[in-house]
């Protein structure tokens, strides 16, 4: 196999995401950062479906799309963040942020490039939903149950912290 | 693959080797701690008593179970020498229906042959059900010792019983399985035994103790849940589950020591236990992770052990997993630098202030350094240390000196033991790092006792000086309490270390340790010093409490001033006070009490002139309601001196002054040497610890050291022979200095305080800046300035400058360099995080050039 | 497809979340470059698990994304509770640990 195509869709999706990305991080209007943000999360179920994990690429849309980005939403509305365009949304380090994020992409670059050089991946067929299911629930019931009583803190632990009292 | 053992169960050693009953059912002894909390917590209140009896008779069960279990471990037959018959030393058990493996006990063999030690005869083998351990019957001559070379005493041997084990599967991640399960080796028994001992006395002593606490039944619940904690930690085979007592046993810590949490210095306490030992938890979960991935993704304590010793670990993994398990028993076992809890620790009540310090909590760092001792052992190199010294051996000599010159300056009679405690800790961490494992446990069950004692007798003092720990208010108590009197005697002669008593016997192993293994320099000195500060600081203490006249309140109208204080800031709806009104205080004083309880106004008043009066006192008395008047042996009536406790205080102690004499007396060279049943474990044995017999030199050199501190003491004290010494901290500045930086507590309080906890401006800062300010500045001083101006100099930067400097500086010299790095501690957290993340980023990328050109 | 095709994309979108998180003001925004970070590490799981053929790259990365979810709610929590001590939500403004 070739895997031309999956190669022109990752270029494309690949190039979305970084651009969308830099603008999440950049944009002067805080509705367009969750917006673009959107759009990095969807380029991301796309290389999950290019990685043959359909399962993971619903719920990726599901959670992070249909609930997170919600999330956000409610938060810039109930902060009153300015909707517009609006200075100030970056601080006064931008230098030494944007210095800091070029060496860890230095290093991160460079570690796989000498680690990883040319392996590949080579996919024959798709990874069922039915053997996602089966490992959670033979093998990692445990880490299962813990993220499960996570959730649940975080749960009580949003309310309390939110509630006005 | 030999053979399945259960086909030679006829061979008489094997069955002389089989396990016990209690020895297979080990779990009922921790459970049974766990049931005592259970009960407490969910029925203790329905009970007028308020459920303490659950406490009393479970853990009085649990110590029978445990006494049980000890003298079925001894019982367990010798096998002599000779008998290499293969498989006569090997246990077998009905493995758990999903915990069947085979343990592979290859290592440990090959091991013993590399070492030179006798081959083990013991068998490993798994088939079907049946289980056989790994079991090494390691005869090793008394003084196979790596550095010393002792002769052989009597041609001892050391018998080393085949450890039992019983794991089950307690659950799977991924490849990852995690099991749950008993290990019960000498040690192990000994530990049990000692905590529930301990445990037992401590909870029938509470009960006289906190008759009247409005939370009594939650501090026993707690109580329970504590011992539960130790009790499953010193029994655990994996090292999840030590884990898991270990912090259960943080969080009863903090429970008891804040068991008044009104007051906030109490809460204070509590709090900084929390986190001072959370700190050095942090090396555990390292220390741990670090042996999981190194010794093959085990966390069965035992197989660990055998790695570390064959050399399975790489060396690197194990130094640093070392160290990190290391700094985990420095904040358990409060050594130097994180000892700075245990003395506010005392805030607690005291019969939880003798649980923490004899047998659990603190005692538990030494205890995991005990358990995983092979892991350190080869880390460290410590039979054949070319240096003399180690990290290990070097924390715990510090230890001893610095908590045993502190104790010298405290009024606290709670804060002197515990300062006690410190520097015992650090004689059985420097055992530790010196070798003499042996000794570290001997010394870790002996002090058990003799510091309970300590304990409890200070507790019966307080109940009956009217909830005071100072010892100012002391004085002339060995007429008015003679039970007390006589078992803090001996229990002080334990813990001087005078020959015959425990404390003797252990002290001697370890410095015997010291001596045989190549640390007969500083550290054996050390060690001899430690012991005479020790007697001298207990002698301060004896006269202060027991010689000359009472000091505290004797009058009708004192001590109502006293108890006046206790209901001052009682809680109006302080139902047990109510109950108790002590017959002392007559109707309208405590009518008055009461009334001031209720406004807050009055209460803060009252509470603000007796602490003006009396000192500053623990606050124990405010909480224990006194109940002088209905205790059956009070026969001294209002305006009295004290008297002596009642049967639940007195008797504890009794039985613990008992064992302080006969405990050290089991490992003496006459009685045979019966601790080796259990020290001599297979880790220690096959990891090559040596065993130096009982050597005459060292007893004396440390009894005379002992004895020096005692004359001295005794002549300062009791003689009045002042060596022309007197009001030295007054003349001399640099013994006023010293005496400065004692009563700071080294400054490390004000330390981590001002410094680490507010911020960037750290300690090497603050070095700096006092070099340039004091030094540098000192030196071009002199330089500018003619000979003439050389008195002048010596005074301002010697005098002034380094002796003052050292003490003042610290603090002063802190704000200073705090500005030049005030940019940098913005209070931004993207900032810090980008200097985190910029720092890391840099670092590896400079790991990973030097790699990269390495390939 | 090469396996680092997927990593260094992954690295592309972890180190401008690292911009984002240091370089912003505003809380949410902060919390958004947060979920950049997330996304670059589970498509990092993901890409191995394919490549060793396993599921459970899979698996973690469901589990981050349930964590994920945990973090953004009590996030938003924290963010929402400074806007009210605060009126704002500009962490420039949080500095309570100057020292």
């Amino acid at each position: 196999m070739n895997y031309l195509p999956q190669h022109i869709a990752f270029g494309l999706l690949a190039v979305m995401m970084t651009l969308s990305a830099i603008k999440v991080v950049t944009s002067k209007n805080v509705v367009h950062c969750a917006l673009y943000l959107v759009m990095v999360l969807a380029g991301v179920a796309g290389i999950y479906i290019l990685l043959a994990a359909e399962f993971l690429a619903a719920v990726q849309v599901l959670v992070y799309i249909g609930a997170i980005v919600v999330l956000f939403l409610f938060g810039i509305m109930l902060t009153r963040a300015p909707i517009g365009r609006s200075r100030g949304l970056d601080n006064d380090q931008r230098a030494l942020a944007a210095m800091v994020g070029l060496a860890v992409a230095g290093l991160l670059t460079a570690v796989l490039l000498d680690g990883f050089g040319d392996q590949r991946i080579n996919i024959t067929e798709p990874q069922r939903s039915a053997d996602v299911g089966l490992e959670i629930f033979q093998s990692y019931v445990i880490p299962f149950e813990v993220v499960s009583v996570l959730l649940l803190a975080a749960l009580i632990g949003a309310v309390v912290l939110a509630r006005r009292d | 693959m030999l053979p399945p053992i259960a086909s030679e169960a006829g061979a008489a050693a094997a069955q002389s080797f089989e396990a016990g009953w209690l020895t297979r059912h080990v779990w009922l002894i921790p459970l049974l701690a766990v049931v005592s909390f259970v009960l407490t917590l969910l029925f203790g209140k329905r009970f007028k008593s308020g459920g303490t009896f659950f406490g009393v008779g479970l853990m009085g069960l649990a110590l029978v179970l445990s006494t049980a279990l000890g003298i079925e471990w001894m019982g367990r037959g010798h096998v002599a020498l000779e008998e290499h018959s293969p498989a006569a030393a090997a246990a077998t058990y009905r493995g758990t229906a999903s915990g069947d493996e085979a343990r592979p006990v290859g290592e440990v063999i090959e091991e013993a042959e590399r070492t030179g030690l006798p081959k083990p005869t013991g068998s490993e083998e798994a088939g079907g059900e049946e289980h056989a351990l790994p079991s090494g019957r390691l005869g090793v001559p008394m003084a196979e010792s790596g550095g010393g070379g002792e002769e052989a005493a009597g041609g001892h041997a050391i018998e080393v019983r085949p450890y039992y084990e019983a794991e089950a599967r307690w659950f799977a991640i991924g490849a990852v399985e995690v099991g749950f399960g008993f290990h019960v080796d000498g040690f192990a028994v000994l530990m049990l035994f000692t905590v529930c001992f301990i445990s037992f006395l401590v909870h029938l002593f509470s009960t006289e103790y906190l008759r009247d606490d409005r939370r009594k039944t939650h501090y026993f619940a707690s109580l329970g849940l504590f011992t539960a904690g130790m009790l499953l930690m010193v029994s655990s085979s994996t090292s999840l589950q030590l884990l898991l007592g270990w912090e259960i046993m943080g969080l009863c810590s903090f429970l008891l020591i804040g068991h008044w949490w009104e007051e906030d210095k109490n809460s204070n306490a509590a709090l900084k236990a929390f986190f001072t030992t959370r700190t050095g938890d942090v090396g555990l979960l390292v220390g741990l992770s670090i042996l999981f991935f190194g010794a093959s993704q085990t966390f069965n304590i035992a197989k660990t052990n055998a790695d570390a010793i064959t050399g399975q670990i790489p060396s690197a993994w194990l130094l640093a997993a070392a160290i990190a398990l290391f700094i985990a028993c420095v904040g358990k076992s409060a050594q130097f630098p994180l000892h700075t809890w245990l003395p506010d620790a005392m805030a607690g009540p005291t019969p939880a202030s003798a649980l923490i310090h004899a047998a659990t909590m603190v005692v538990a760092g030494v205890y995991m350094v005990g358990r995983f001792y092979p892991v350190f052992f080869s880390a460290f190199n410590i039979a054949n240390n070319a240096l003399g010294f180690n990290v290990i051996a070097v924390i715990g000599g510090i230890t001893i000196i610095i908590a045993g010159l502190l104790a010298f300056v405290q009024q606290d009679i709670k804060k002197v033991l515990a300062y006690s405690t410190v520097s015992q800790l650090g004689y059985m961490v420097m055992g530790l790092g010196v070798g003499a494992w042996t000794g570290a446990i001997f010394h870790l069950f002996t002090h058990a006792f003799f510091k309970a004692l300590l304990f409890m007798g200070a507790g019966s003092i307080s109940h009956a000086c009217w909830h005071s720990f100072d010892m100012r208010d002391f004085g002339g108590l060995r007429k008015h309490m003679p039970k007390t009197f006589l078992t803090f005697m001996i229990g002080t002669a334990a813990l001087m270390g005078l020959p015959i008593f425990a404390g003797f016997w252990s002290k001697d192993e370890i410095l015997l340790g010291a001596w045989t293994n190549g640390y007969r320099g500083t550290l054996f000195i050390v060690g001899c010093a430690g012991a005479a500060l020790t007697c001298a600081y207990m002698t301060r203490v004896v006269y202060l409490t027991f010689w000359g006249d009472y000091k505290g309140p004797t009058t009708p109208d004192a001590i109502e001033h006293a108890q006046h204080a206790a209901h001052g800031h009682d809680d109006a709806h302080d139902e047990a006070a109510d109950a108790h009104a002590p017959a002392l205080v007559d109707a309208t004083a405590y009518q008055e009490g009461a009334k001031a309880s209720a406004d807050p106004g009055v209460q803060a008043a009252a509470h603000a002139t007796v602490q003006s009066e009396r000192g500053p006192h623990d606050n124990e008395a405010s909480h224990t309601a006194d109940h002088h008047g209905d205790d059956p042996h009070g026969t001294v009536p209002l305006g009295g001196y004290p008297h002596e406790s009642p049967w639940p205080i007195t008797v504890p102690l009794i039985v613990l002054a008992v064992m302080s004499v006969v405990a050290g007396i089991i490992n003496a060279p006459f009685f045979g040497l019966q601790f080796t049943h259990f020290s001599a474990i297979e880790a220690i044995v096959a990891a090559g610890v040596p065993e130096p017999a009982f050597n005459m030199t060292v007893a004396v050199i440390s009894t005379l050291g002992a004895l020096g501190g005692l004359a001295l003491a005794y002549a300062w004290w009791f003689a009045g022979v002042r060596f022309g010494l007197e009001g030295l901290s007054r003349r001399n500045k640099l013994a006023g200095a010293g005496l400065r930086l004692l009563e700071n507590k080294y400054y490390l309080d004000a330390l981590y305080e001002r410094i680490i906890v507010r911020g960037i401006k750290g300690p090497v800062a603050t070095v700096v800046y006092w070099f340039n300010q004091n030094v540098l500045d000192g030196i071009v001083h002199a330089t500018a300035w003619t000979a003439r101006r050389s008195a002048a100099f010596t005074y301002d930067v010697l005098d002034q400058g380094v002796v003052d400097g050292t003490v003042n500086g610290v603090g002063t010299g802190a704000g200073g360099i705090g500005r030049g790095f005030k940019s940098m501690a913005s209070g931004k957290v993207q900032q810090y995080a980008a200097y985190l993340l910029g720092g890391a980023a840099a670092g590896a990328l400079v790991i990973f050039a030097i790699t990269f050109n390495r390939s | 497809m090469y396996l680092n095709q997927f990593l260094l994309l992954a690295a592309a979108l972890f180190s401008i979340g690292v911009y984002g998180v240091l370089a912003r003001r505003n809380g949410v925004l902060v919390l958004m470059s947060i979920e950049l970070i997330l996304n670059a590490v589970n498509i990092n799981l993901v890409a191995f698990g394919a490549y060793h053929g396993q599921v459970a790259g899979q698996v973690f990365a469901l589990f981050t994304v349930a964590v994920a979810a945990a973090e953004v709610g009590v996030g938003l929590a924290i963010v929402l509770l400074i806007y009210r001590n605060k009126r704002s939500i500009d962490l420039d403004q949080v500095a309570q640990m100057k020292g």
